[in-house]
């Protein structure tokens, strides 16, 4: 009854939930960085078709910026800094993949439950995409607690305002929604072209988070 | 008193065009020029501007458009915002001009703090006067940028550490913010229809009554989540510490007098317009919890600091506790007295960081511990701090102890047992903050006491003001403050 349209903004927001999941057990940046390059593939995409179904053409230029630089720029650039601080072969977590599979799940399922059930009256569409981009943020923040890594925690964090770009892609004729994509990729090139990356190896040798929280907490 | 634009001669004068052009106009000057004390100059001549501007929007009120709006109530956020960031602006003019003698900052270093200084209050004042929801969240998103870049601007491990702790979970409740305004808007969307209307927020407060309350709920809980974490309010303050202490002094005094303020100005207008809709949870007793939290917690955490800039990061979690807290109660009197004690705390809070940046430089130290007999070795700066203490303290006859006693007194009026927990936890705070002070004002001298080179006006001057309005509110100001307490419902 929903017709191609609607199926295919399914099946575009249902993979992002699905990536999500893939880059919650990858337990090498690069492998990582490469999952995260798909998922803003698939965002650029799923955009492109709401702009395209939404008859918004504005909303090709969000597509366009997740492409170009969420998808090409970003991850290339993230390669480069993994390799030139020389941690590409290792990664850490907290929490083992079963147990962040299974939190994974358990988040899904309550956003479904939430989402679905204070939308009754939103049009089914922007009813499911919303379910789904709250799964996405989910999972994003998810993998910021399970990693210690300030790489993984930069892409959980990634992922997560992807969400935000396939919520409010999703929510049909949103004003400024140019301007917030704008916005965010701004605060991911501040964090990713350097400052932070470059600083902490600079003055700790490693970029490893729990290293940091040894200065943490009073000085002594 | 609404008459648009003032004319001058064929000049059209829009005082809040003023409010945005001049930061911004100053920030990308300062950027360009070199030199220390002329930038230094140039940046309080901006905010004196900036604050001018602001005071003429009580005469000159513009029509509110679709992007910016100046009412009574954010015209009160206004002013106190571009008031502390002028005081804050002279104070920094001497603290940086140390750190630059001493070489804990270079000339590049500097030129880019001015800038961002004036980058802040231009993200500041945009997200008081913003009447789009969405362009709100983007200057709420700029102004957090903007503080992570100075808190780690000493380039040293913990600074590092600091900033980058702001930074990630800043990011995470901003996002939080984000997706709650997605929700308003698709809450809006059914009712006002497609497009940038649905975003504005004083059109959303005419119609919030029909919206789905169910979409309301859930969109409220994500922006207090969000919003509230840039509030301070525990449990999600753990960046707050850890940004004051290491960051510049100056930057420490406009986040705790200025930028909590901000994100609590944003979350009451979304507070604000949940109250419209019969249907919608009430957001008090949310907002009463997580104050109440906030404020016994901080209250106790004031116990075993060692840093006294982190010592005063804990009391602003403790006051904006309190100060959410009085706008969870809602009603005329605990509005009012809310309103009044973010005033009162605003002008304490960023007097004593001024006080407290002269003393750690004097005494090259934060440590507590390696500062004593302060009333000894500098009597001006040492009592200005024991007076800044006092008044934060709540003791009578200072404005925070007048606004304590309000939210207090409303609070017995209506539930006795929340007034009960919020006694303990203002007694709690009080003495934390005595015996910490005890160690550093009185007793044996310790550390260098050599003379301090610091400009004590903008200190006294808040102090004074803190200190008259305890003893005398003019009826005018009442008047004000009561008209906006109506406004907050």
């Amino acid at each position: 009854m929903h017709g191609i349209s609607f199926d295919i903004a399914h099946l575009l927001a249902g993979s992002l939930v699905l990536i999500s999941f893939l880059e919650l057990y990858q337990d090498r940046l690069y492998a990582l960085l490469n999952v995260y390059a798909l998922h803003a593939l698939v965002l650029a995409a799923s955009v492109a078709w709401q702009a395209f179904i939404q008859d918004a053409p504005h909303l090709y230029v969000t597509a366009l910026i997740a492409l170009v630089f969420k998808a090409i720029v970003i991850p290339t650039a993230l390669h480069r800094i993994i390799v030139r601080l020389g941690i590409h072969r290792e990664i850490e977590k907290v929490v083992g993949v079963g147990p962040a599979m299974l939190a994974g799940i358990g988040l899904v399922a309550l956003s479904m439950v939430v989402m679905l059930r204070v939308t009754q009256e939103a049009d089914p569409l922007a009813r499911e995409d919303l379910a789904f981009a709250l799964s996405v943020v989910l999972l994003g923040l998810l993998m910021m607690v399970t990693r210690r890594n300030a790489v993984s925690q930069v892409v959980g964090f990634m992922s997560l305002e992807n969400g935000l770009v396939l919520a409010a892609t999703g929510a049909k004729g949103m004003p400024l929604v140019v301007e917030i994509s704008v916005a965010f990729s701004i605060l991911i090139a501040f964090i990713v072209i350097g400052i932070f990356l470059f600083r902490i190896r600079e003055r700790f040798d490693t970029v490893d988070v729990q290293v940091l929280d040894r200065f943490r907490g009073e000085r002594r | 008193m609404t008459f648009g634009a003032l004319t001058f001669g064929p000049i059209a004068f829009d005082p809040l065009v003023g409010v945005l052009i001049v930061p911004a106009a100053a920030a990308a000057l300062l950027a360009a020029l070199p030199g220390y004390r002329t930038t230094a100059r140039l940046n309080v001549v901006a905010t004196t501007l900036t604050l001018l501007c602001a005071l003429s929007l009580f005469f000159v009120r513009p029509a509110p458009g679709s992007y910016l709006l100046v009412d009574d109530l954010n015209g009160t956020f206004i002013v106190l915002t571009t008031f502390v960031g002028f005081t804050t602006s002279i104070f920094s003019a001497s603290y940086i001009g140390h750190e630059l003698d001493i070489g804990r900052l270079t000339p590049p270093f500097v030129r880019f703090y001015h800038a961002m200084y004036q980058v802040l209050m231009f993200a500041m004042n945009l997200a008081l006067t913003a009447n789009n929801i969405g362009l709100m969240w983007v200057a709420v998103e700029l102004a957090t940028l903007t503080t992570v870049l100075m808190v780690g601007i000493y380039r040293s491990h913990e600074a590092l550490e600091a900033a980058w702790k702001y930074f990630i979970l800043g990011s995470v409740g901003i996002a939080l913010a984000l997706f709650g305004t997605i929700l308003v808007y698709m809450a809006a969307r059914p009712v006002i229809g497609e497009g940038l209307d649905a975003m504005v927020w004083s059109v959303l407060v005419k119609r919030a009554g029909a919206f789905d309350p169910a979409l309301l709920n859930v969109a409220f809980v994500f922006l207090l989540l969000g919003y509230g974490t840039k509030v301070g309010l525990a449990p999600l303050h753990a960046w707050l510490p850890d940004a004051h202490a290491e960051g510049p002094t100056p930057i420490s005094a406009v986040l705790s007098g200025l930028l909590l303020n901000v994100a609590l100005y944003a979350l009451l207008r979304f507070k604000m317009l949940l109250a419209v809709n019969p249907g919608a949870l009430a957001p008090g007793p949310l907002m009463v919890t997580l104050g109440l939290i906030s404020l016994v917690f901080a209250a106790f955490m004031l116990y075993r600091r060692r840093d006294i800039k982190r010592l005063f990061a804990y009391s602003s979690i403790e006051h904006m506790g309190i100060i959410t807290f009085a706008f969870g109660m809602g009603g005329a009197l605990a509005n009012f007295a809310g309103l009044f004690h973010m005033t009162m705390h605003s002008l304490t809070k960023s007097a004593i960081f001024f006080a407290v940046g002269h003393v750690a430089q004097v005494k090259g130290t934060q440590r507590i511990a390696d500062m004593g007999g302060l009333t000894e070795t500098h009597p001006v700066l040492g009592w200005g701090l024991v007076l800044g203490v006092v008044a934060i303290a709540g003791l009578p006859p200072l404005g925070i102890f007048m606004s304590e006693f309000l939210v207090v007194s409303s609070t017995f009026a209506r539930e006795p047992a929340l007034a009960i927990i919020l006694v303990f936890g203002i007694l709690v705070g009080l003495a934390g903050l005595f015996l910490r002070l005890n160690s550093i004002a009185f007793g044996e001298p310790r550390g260098p006491s050599a003379p301090a080179q610091a400009s004590y006006v903008p200190m006294f001057t808040h102090l004074a003001l803190v200190l008259a309005a305890g003893i005398y509110m003019p009826p005018a100001l009442v008047a004000w403050f009561q008209n906006v307490a109506g406004l907050l419902g």
